[in-house]
């Protein structure tokens, strides 16, 4: 009597460790034709919408009515290698080695416009209201050559913000509070030594506090120092709804100084003025600027600022503007990798082969982040150079970045992406239905963006808040401009300015998906397949 | 064709998830609305350039996109269960049941669409008052007895109407509820997005116009109608143009492709 020997596979063995399972989504998802062409879809049309934008934003200046349209000029260089406004009246002497200059300023005053510009070219202050600006400032400067963007080290009054020692452009110090007036004057020092310049500031004249000390490295041996006034365009901008508008002008400050004394080498001549401008700056024509030496007293006029430039827009941001065609796409995918399950019942089947849930949820997490991070690293890092060159080509300017920058922003658009499609997951699992899960992704991260951004829908107040806390501040990690305290500028998200740094707002994003992760995995465990 | 009405509004009536999914579309649209009317200061003396009817119909951005939820449902969870196949039996005539889905659908999102617009407009009015938007800076009381607030309240509920049949025949067309309601969230949100980073004045001007969402949004604007590259019928008329080529599309696809 024959007996029957049971049935056994001839196959081995398999094992059940976590690298097997992360085999088996991959597997899933690259043997999905849609899904691999959703994911190919993305990249391109980041692409695709980063060159439309490139190639269709011209930007041109016209000197006169008849003349030909010229590219946008860039803004000076300053010594970080960023973009700076230098714009001012220098009074001069040129200063040969380690020396000091020392004054007394006694009054600030100014004119604003606010009609958009000037009457005339002979007469432009016509019209013009008194007042100072806040960041209207007169003091003492050395700098390294009248170059716009050379390096500098200034100590100066504000018309409000007190006292401040500011060098190369992006740094500020505060000094004494209060304004400058008759009653009280301020005394300024600045002194040179080597490649230190050490800024004091005193009320009497015979109390004396260090505000800073600037290194400025490869300082020359001579120097042009002296007196400066400058004042930045007066604004003011009205933060209701309904298109914020804005209205100003350029503006004037004057400085009158007394007590003036130089110690070291100088030339025993007199004073050279010199207004230091390009066209393209906010700032009234010469004939309105200069300055009068009398009985030991000096007044200078001057019109511009001296600071990091913040007029213009996020250039690299603007060329990944296709980055949300792309995250729609991958959200929707994000959300198929675990709602495909539900609909054809093969939850089942992954869920007997892999008992621990969490698991399941971890492999694809970790599969669907990984090729949608690739995807998204190769669409930022051909997206961006790409765009870069067809906005120079219509006449852009295109900002120095830093490469610490730019690879902040071609990691973070791939991190983004990776996150927003994990968000999609996590969602889809939660809800198992595709519609409803796609549509609270999409609508929590596109619609707050979008009714942010786009200046007019909501006050800027709501616009804030809404970047602040919701899914779309993660596209914060895109921003590369940077705000300064001493520039008074509109910095709202129409503008182009997050409420939050890059990488906090990326952090937001990552806190939704953690926090719907979460939830996905407690649900997961607690409800049937 | 009064019977396969009957069985779609039967389908869609018996779905646990329609009601509540238009509920939740009249309320947050309500809600949304009233956040943003809520939100603005007009400073006394200065001239804010604010649109009253639009701020107060702000919600209708959120509330599109659960209408769309809900139309979407309506054809591809049909497919995901195999129930497409059990009405296509029922009904062959294949364009009746696109027919008939397209009317419940509507129906039931005008109905939805005229209660949230109401509610909006009446928060809004009673808001916006409160915020220096009076008679004393030129604003007239937000009110549907207004010639201007009344287009832009009914023309909300039209445009809700036709972003639901927009859903419709884009999820026939494409059958999947995750590829259908990401090709209408794209349609809707990207044309804003491009047009506000594209500066070149022609191609933002264009962009603006065909935009499904922007130009049909121009039937809410109540001042400063001169600005706009379309006049209000116009530009929901642009979002009834994308409308009817989806419900084409659907069309033609649920009648030559096997279900």
């Amino acid at each position: 009597m024959a007996t029957l020997a049971p049935y056994r596979s001839e196959l081995r063995t398999g094992r059940d460790g976590f690298a097997q399972l992360l085999l088996a989504e991959w597997t899933k998802f690259r043997t999905v034709r849609g899904w691999v062409i959703g994911m190919v879809v993305a990249l391109l049309v980041i692409v695709g919408l980063g060159a439309l934008t490139g190639a269709n934003s011209e930007c041109g200046v016209q000197l006169g009515p008849n003349s030909p349209t010229l590219a946008c000029p860039a803004p000076a260089t300053g010594p970080g290698g960023e973009w700076v406004t230098d714009s001012f009246y220098f009074v001069r002497q040129p200063m040969a080695g380690n020396g000091s200059i020392t004054v007394r300023v006694t009054s600030l005053t100014g004119l604003y416009s606010t009609s958009g510009g000037f009457a005339s070219d002979q007469n432009p202050t016509s019209g013009m209201t008194p007042g100072v600006q806040p960041w209207s400032k007169a003091g003492i400067i050395v700098k390294a050559s009248t170059r716009q963007g050379a390096a500098y080290a200034a100590l100066m009054v504000t018309g409000g913000h007190g006292v401040r020692m500011q060098w190369d452009f992006t740094h500020d110090v505060a000094g004494l509070a209060g304004k400058v007036s008759a009653a009280s004057p301020r005394w300024l020092r600045l002194t040179r030594s080597g490649d230190t310049i050490t800024g004091y500031d005193s009320a009497d004249g015979a109390h004396w506090t260090r505000v800073g000390a600037a290194t400025l490295a490869g300082l020359p041996s001579t120097t042009q120092s002296g007196l400066f006034a400058a004042s930045p365009g007066y604004s003011v901008n009205t933060t209701s709804l309904g298109g914020g508008s804005s209205k100003g002008g350029p503006s004037l400050a004057t400085g009158t100084f007394d007590q003036v004394s130089q110690q070291g080498t100088w030339p025993a001549g007199r004073w050279t003025g010199q207004d230091i401008q390009r066209m393209t700056d906010v700032a009234l024509p010469a004939s309105a600027q200069g300055f009068t030496q009398a009985a030991g007293r000096l007044t200078v006029t001057g019109s511009g600022d001296i600071a990091p430039d913040t007029g213009d827009v996020d250039t690299i941001k603007k060329t990944l503007a296709g980055t949300f065609a792309g995250l729609i796409a991958v959200v929707v995918i994000g959300v198929m990798f675990i709602t495909a399950e539900y609909r054809r019942g093969l939850i089942r089947t992954t869920l007997a082969a892999s008992p621990r849930r969490g698991r399941v949820l971890a492999a694809k997490a970790i599969v669907l982040a990984t090729v949608t991070f690739a995807a998204g690293l190769v669409a930022a890092a051909v997206t961006i150079p790409l765009g870069e060159r067809l906005l120079h080509e219509s006449g852009n300017p295109i900002p120095p970045v830093t490469a610490l920058t730019w690879l902040q922003v071609v990691a973070g658009t791939a991190a983004l992406l990776a996150v927003s499609a994990v968000l999609g997951l996590a969602v889809g699992t939660l809800l198992r239905r595709s519609a409803g899960a796609v549509t609270a992704v999409i609508a929590g991260i596109v619609l707050p963006y979008l009714l942010a951004t786009i200046p007019g829908i909501l006050p800027v107040g709501a616009e804030q808040w809404l970047l602040r806390v919701t899914p779309a501040a993660g596209f914060a990690v895109q921003q590369t401009l940077t705000q300064y305290a001493q520039v008074h500028t509109v910095y709202t998200p129409g503008t182009g300015y997050f409420p939050l740094s890059p990488w906090a707002g990326f952090a937001v994003l990552c806190a939704w998906a953690a926090a719907a992760l979460v939830l996905a995995l407690f649900l997961l465990r607690r409800r049937d397949a | 064709m009064s019977d396969v009405v009957h069985a779609e509004w039967t389908k869609l009536r018996t779905l646990p998830g329609t009601g509540w999914l238009l509920l939740a579309a009249a309320a947050l649209t309500a809600a949304v609305g009233t956040i943003a009317a809520n939100a603005v200061t007009c400073p006394a003396g200065s001239s804010c350039q604010i649109d009253p009817a639009k701020v107060s119909l702000t919600g209708i951005d959120l509330g599109q996109a659960i209408v769309a939820i809900v139309a979407v449902t309506v054809i591809s969870g049909e497919y995901s269960t195999g129930m497409m196949r059990v009405t296509l039996t029922a009904t062959p005539g294949r364009w009746r049941v696109l027919a008939a889905k397209g009317a419940v659908v509507g129906a039931a999102t005008l109905v939805t669409g005229a209660v949230a617009v109401l509610a909006s407009v009446l928060a809004g009015g009673l808001l916006l008052d409160r915020h220096g938007l009076t008679p004393a800076h030129g604003y007239e009381a937000l009110s549907l007895g207004d010639g201007t607030v009344l287009r832009a309240a009914a023309g909300s509920v039209l445009y809700l109407g036709l972003i639901a049949l927009l859903s419709l025949g884009v999820a026939a067309a494409v059958r999947d509820s995750a590829v259908a309601i990401g090709v209408v969230l794209a349609l809707l949100f990207l044309f804003p997005i491009l047009s506000n980073v594209i500066t070149s004045p022609g191609l933002h001007r264009h962009l603006e116009q065909l935009s499904p969402m922007t130009a049909g949004q121009y039937i809410q604007a109540t001042t400063n109608l001169r600005s706009l590259p379309l006049t209000p019928w116009q530009g929901l008329g642009v979002l009834a143009a994308w409308t009817a080529g989806a419900m084409l599309a659907g069309a033609l696809v649920l009648r030559f492709r096997d279900a």
